[in-house]
């Protein structure tokens, strides 16, 4: 592979972890109460999904790769992560300006986030490695990435994975080997001749890169125009209806035990295990 | 007309029957035909369907379609996407039950598309109301459940484990009706080149264990005596592991700290990750440790029956509702006593020794 990659990310939006979620009902169906005051972080394996892009592209023999970052969001949401993000590596936004809800349709999603790959000027199918989380903290479907696969007609998908490596091999021709998790903590391991590939990320082995304001500085020359350019789109239902959403009611009567001995605290676990 | 159902399996990696979580499926698939008058398929994908066809042959399907042979045996998107389409598009079915296993998990979504359908995955419940199909399932990561309709069909639903009680009836001879498919050259371009444990001095990975064991961050901070304990830390829960059967989760801090060159658990990698980030897994009980039971932890926790924690700090997040019991306690201590107590019960009584 001389010619390096084009790496197209899909990633998008969603609350920080640590806030409350409350449903409520919009027009359109169910939203979180104060959905826009809520911080946003990218979502999580997207994240790891963008941070091994960079790291793949930076590798590539030739370095002539290219990492793009398709996010579907509402534009002010989206640039807010974007102060953050921008920091941590290398890419080009394309941006989406429509609803990150964890309630759209995936379906909606990947037909807006399809289209948004096809229109990128240049790319060169040959070399589109499409990169994704496996699943969202939203949506929690783990649907999108395919479908937007089958969209593009790729067909060597791979799911929840942890690893690729560029195999160097005799013939040096650029087959991936993939790792993906399955039951019982395991990995499948595929080759897969090259691209066009699609990898759904599960959390891979890389570390959250450090903040560079050099990085941020050179993406946001490209970020903000971006955002000012991207257009508003509606999210078709889908024929998807809700017909009730809420947070689980479950509250359980906590027995807080204290000054119990070590020794007394074990022998009730080991009771209490064995039954 | 009456409405048509499939249920749609992939043989087990034994090879000779399907996985658990299918004969679950199918007792959903059963209620629901019987809910709604409907005629059930069942679809089988496999290198070699006919031992895994014998299990279901007795649950009363109309027919038994299946997509076998080499090409089919492992778990390849190109591969099972054609195979599973190829079964849909035979049934007519309008609505597809399948297991949420990681091989239909990969695939279905995918599948919906070529079938002009729709598909929702990680479903907990499926019921008919007046004739319409009601599914369940969690958003933002099982923190909000939503009861979901669709109008489009086919309507591909994946179900989770656990969720329903498992059909079971006696093999038999089953008459299958087997489907041609022929795989386009683009479909068998990846190989599976077969499966690869993690870089773990052991499994710690147990699905089927009646118990998870979560360690917080807490086992690698300093102790009382100002110094961390990280070998101590390691023994105490893989003897722990050992004697209990129990399967390991971490907190994210905890598994993050392997990337981060901080010192870690040896053993514990992001497959153990569980919470808001990592998995959901589902097992009757749950022990954490070291682990402050805040929204993102619990989040791990939500399909776990009977829950304890213990924890230094008697106003952390899981005196709040969450855990059955709070243990207010060093967690090196307890597990230490708990430890030797296992171990002396299986010396006195090697069939009290607790099973996965």
């Amino acid at each position: 592979m001389t010619n390096g990659y084009h790496i197209v990310v899909c990633g998008s939006i969603v609350p920080d972890p640590l806030q409350t979620l409350e449903p409520v009902q919009s027009p359109t169906g169910p939203a979180l109460k104060n959905e826009m005051m809520l911080p946003a972080v990218l979502d999580p394996w997207a994240a790891h999904a963008l941070y091994e892009a960079a790291n793949l592209a930076s590798k590539a023999a030739g370095s002539n790769s290219k990492v793009w970052l398709v996010s579907v969001g509402p534009k002010a949401k989206l640039q807010q992560v974007m102060m953050t993000i921008a920091q941590k590596v290398s890419f080009e936004l394309v941006p989406v300006d429509s609803s990150a809800s964890g309630f759209a349709d995936a379906h909606a999603t990947a037909a807006l986030l399809a289209d948004a790959i096809q229109s990128i000027p240049g790319l060169d199918r040959s070399r589109l490695l499409v990169f994704g989380g496996w699943e969202s903290a939203s949506r929690g479907a783990g649907a999108t990435m395919q479908l937007v696969g089958e969209r593009l007609e790729i067909l060597d998908q791979f799911q929840g994975v942890d690893q690729i490596r560029v195999l160097d091999n005799a013939q040096a021709d650029g087959s991936f080997e993939v790792l993906e998790r399955i039951e019982g903590g395991r990995h499948q391991v595929s080759v897969c001749p090259g691209p066009p590939a699609l990898f759904g990320w599960a959390t891979g082995n890389l570390p959250e890169p450090r903040n560079n304001p050099q990085v941020g500085m050179a993406n946001m020359r490209t970020v903000m125009p971006a955002l000012q350019r991207a257009k508003s789109v509606p999210l078709p239902a889908g024929g998807l209806h809700f017909l009730g959403a809420s947070p689980p009611k479950q509250q359980r009567q906590t027995r807080v035990v204290k000054d119990l001995p070590a020794e007394q605290i074990a022998r009730e676990i080991a009771e209490w295990v064995g039954k | 007309m009456s409405q048509s159902i499939l249920f749609l399996a992939h043989v087990s990696e034994a090879g000779n029957s399907l996985p658990k979580v299918s004969y679950e499926v199918l007792g959903a698939a059963l209620k629901l035909t019987k809910q709604l008058g409907a005629r059930l398929t069942i679809g089988l994908i496999g290198a070699d369907v006919t031992a895994a066809a014998e299990t279901v042959a007795a649950a009363g399907a109309e027919r038994i379609l299946a997509v076998a042979g080499p090409d089919f045996a492992s778990a390849r998107y190109g591969s099972d996407a054609a195979a599973a389409e190829a079964l849909c598009r035979a049934a007519g079915a309008e609505l597809i039950l399948a297991p949420a296993t990681s091989r239909f998990m990969r695939v279905l979504a995918g599948v919906a598309h070529r079938l002009n359908g729709c598909v929702d995955t990680h479903v907990t419940s499926l019921e008919s109301v007046s004739g319409e199909v009601r599914a369940t399932r969690w958003h933002y990561r099982q923190r909000i459940e939503a009861v979901i309709t669709r109008d489009a069909r086919p309507w591909i639903v994946l179900l989770e484990s656990g969720c329903e009680a498992a059909w079971t009836g006696q093999s038999g001879a089953a008459k299958v009706e087997e489907i041609p498919v022929t795989l386009a050259q683009a479909a068998t371009r990846t190989v599976v080149s077969g499966v690869r444990a993690p870089k773990s001095d052991a499994q710690t990975i147990r699905p089927d264990a009646n118990l998870l064991f979560v360690a917080g961050a807490g086992w690698t901070k300093k102790q009382a005596d100002g110094k961390t304990h990280i070998d101590q830390a390691e023994t105490l829960i893989l003897e722990f592991l050992r004697a209990s059967g129990a399967s390991l989760g971490g907190s994210k801090s905890l598994v993050d700290q392997t990337g981060e060159s901080q010192a870690v658990l040896g053993f514990m990698t992001h497959l153990n990750q569980v919470g808001q980030t990592g998995s959901t897994p589902r097992h009757p009980k749950g022990l954490s440790t070291c682990c402050h039971g805040e929204e993102p932890h619990v989040v791990g926790w939500r399909f776990i029956n009977e829950r304890r924690a213990v924890n230094l700090d008697p106003n952390c997040g899981w005196a709040r509702g969450k855990a059955d019991v709070l243990y207010v306690a060093d967690a090196f201590e307890v597990l230490a006593k708990l430890n030797a107590l296992l171990a002396q019960r299986s010396r006195t009584s090697p069939e009290a020794i607790l099973q996965t």
